[in-house]
């Protein structure tokens, strides 16, 4: 028996999540129209106002990308819990958290990076200048992996557990807020003209630094949650 | 040889032994809690002067401080039992992380609404988004979520597990909160006021809070004790020292 | 008592002590919740604690009774308690 190579797993891995995700396409879909309604529902409330819209509009877009995400969070394993597919993977000789950081890489891609595409036009919805979206897309080019990095470790740690959507809000929100912090940080320092480096560096820091942990810590979680 | 010690910490390590030594000390941790508690309220309450800047207001002090004190102390403690639960996979390490998270919910949530009760009068608003204050209310949440996720699993010694990571993990999580809120407010500099200046405190004023420092940490202890002692009669049901002690309670 | 009372003759009356120089709206609700919030965390696991016991022996008691009504022939799933 000749074990395939590690890049080989990892292609098949992320092949396999890209195709299940592609046969149910409007899942895909029901994040980023979440992301539109809420957003076009700002206005309404706080007034058309162009200042005040223009203030908020970095904040709600990450805010609401955030939520979005929130909502795909708890699907990222769960059919493979049911069919048990990831008994499967944790019983198999690649590395489980090399395997884990390809499904992560996959649900990023599914929810993630559709939200993102749209983005500039929620942007636009809440007048946010022009010049500032190309430094609000960076925040949340990195803002997002690490969010889906450190939502995949508490995911893995409710896999054991039955409705956990708003448990794993109130296990987020702690370790999501320094992320939200500089990537509003960054986008409110680009609206005023001030330099918004530093705060962009932080979050590509802490994602370069989640991308090399969580995956561990996401393969230890499983495994607890797992080990009955 | 002195390898009574660990023999000593092993056997206590057992559930029914741990029952017993706990069951021997609580009584005392309770009394000298009450004692010093009693002492530290006086001395704080009726014996030491207003202050000259704050009035008879600063007096939530003395409970304030030590209870977010507590908030963190007892996390520490969390974290560390539940280090030993993930690595040694001792149950009476399990139990005693699972039941220090709600005390340490009590002391945080205590701390936030005496902390808004101080600061109302002091600088004139119910909250403010301080690095400490945001950082005691994401404590509370990492509390909150470490309980909710302990009781979300069917199999109590799992779902102990499963939140003993999560206790950890929020240990990581804490320092960093606390400097991405520092940084943030210095970016909104309108709304940073100096809530803690630095002064100094007289003695008639800070032997009640030490004491009463003290006092909490010996009401965490029996409290503990008793969760601990009621838990492991919880999950040792079926063993012979539990039936015991359920017969032997019946007649009373 | 009477300490009590003489060092308060000193600082002020009783009535002068609740008022708390006029922040008693604010000190008094904070060593409430204080109190309230310990004596909560204090009193519930007692009552796990009885209820924990209550339903033990209520197993025991159908085991025993089990055990009564089916004769000594079959092996109970634990050893019979005295």
């Amino acid at each position: 028996m000749n074990r395939p190579g590690l890049l080989t797993a990892c292609a098949a891995m992320l092949r396999r999540d890209l195709t299940l995700a592609w046969r149910r396409r409007g899942d895909i879909a029901m994040p980023v129209l979440y992301a539109l309604i809420v957003t076009m529902l700002f206005p309404f409330a706080l007034g058309p106002e162009d200042t005040l819209l223009q203030r908020i509009a970095g904040g709600v877009v990450l805010v609401t990308v955030l939520l979005a995400m929130l909502l795909a969070l708890d699907a990222m394993f769960s059919s493979d819990i049911e069919d048990g597919s990831l008994e499967q993977l944790v019983v198999a000789p690649q590395p489980l958290a090399l395997m884990l950081g390809m499904k992560i890489l996959a649900h990023w891609l599914t929810t993630a990076l559709p939200l993102i595409v749209i983005a500039p036009l929620m942007a636009a919805m809440l007048h946010l200048p022009g010049a500032v979206i190309p430094v609000l897309l960076l925040a949340l080019l990195l803002a997002t992996p690490l969010l889906s990095l450190l939502g995949a470790v508490l995911v893995a740690l409710t896999a054991g557990t039955r409705r956990s959507g708003m448990l794993l809000a109130l296990m987020l929100l702690p370790l999501c807020v320094p992320a939200v912090i500089f990537a509003a940080g960054a986008v409110a320092a680009a609206q005023q003209g001030l330099p918004w480096l530093a705060p962009i560096t932080w979050l590509a820091a802490a994602l370069v630094l989640a991308a090399v942990l969580a995956p561990l810590a996401c393969a230890a979680a499983l495994r607890i949650a797992l080990d009955a | 040889m002195a390898n009574w010690i660990p023999l000593w910490l092993h056997k206590l390590g057992s559930p029914p032994t741990f029952y017993r030594f706990a069951g021997t000390l609580q009584p005392w941790a309770t009394a000298l809690a009450l004692v010093l508690g009693a002492i530290a309220l006086y001395g704080g309450l009726v014996l030491a002067p207003a202050d000259y800047q704050q009035g008879d207001a600063y007096r939530i002090i003395f409970i304030h401080v030590p209870s977010a004190e507590m908030s963190m102390f007892i996390y520490a403690v969390m974290g560390v039992a539940a280090f030993i639960a993930l690595v040694w996979r001792i149950k009476l390490a399990e139990v005693v992380a699972m039941e220090s998270a709600p005390i340490g919910a009590a002391f945080t949530f205590i701390t936030l609404v005496t902390g808004s009760l101080w600061g109302k009068p002091m600088w004139g608003t119910w909250w403010t988004w301080d690095a400490r204050l945001t950082s005691e209310l994401v404590l509370l949440f990492l509390y909150l979520g470490v309980i909710g996720l302990y009781h979300a699993f069917e199999d109590r010694r799992q779902g102990a597990r499963a939140a003993a990571f999560l206790a950890i993990i929020g240990i990581i999580n804490v320092p960093i909160v606390h400097f991405s809120v520092n940084w943030w407010n210095t970016l909104h500099q309108g709304s940073t006021i100096n809530v803690f200046g630095q002064s100094k405190m007289s003695s008639d004023m800070l032997w009640p809070l030490l004491t009463m420092m003290l006092a909490t940490k010996f009401y965490y202890a029996a409290s503990l004790f008793r969760r601990v002692r009621t838990d492991l009669l919880a999950l040792e049901g079926g063993k012979d020292w539990v039936r015991r002690i359920a017969e032997d309670e019946a007649g009373r | 008592m009477s300490m009590l009372q003489s060092a308060l003759a000193a600082s002020g009356d009783i009535a002068g002590f609740f008022r708390m120089g006029g922040y008693a709206a604010y000190v008094w609700p904070a060593y409430t919740v204080f109190f309230v919030a310990l004596i909560v965390d204090t009193v519930a696991p007692r009552v796990r604690r009885r209820r924990v016991l209550r339903e033990l022996r209520a197993r025991l008691a159908r085991q025993q009774a089990r055990q009564d009504r089916t004769g000594s022939n079959t092996i109970p799933s634990s050893p019979p308690s005295p």
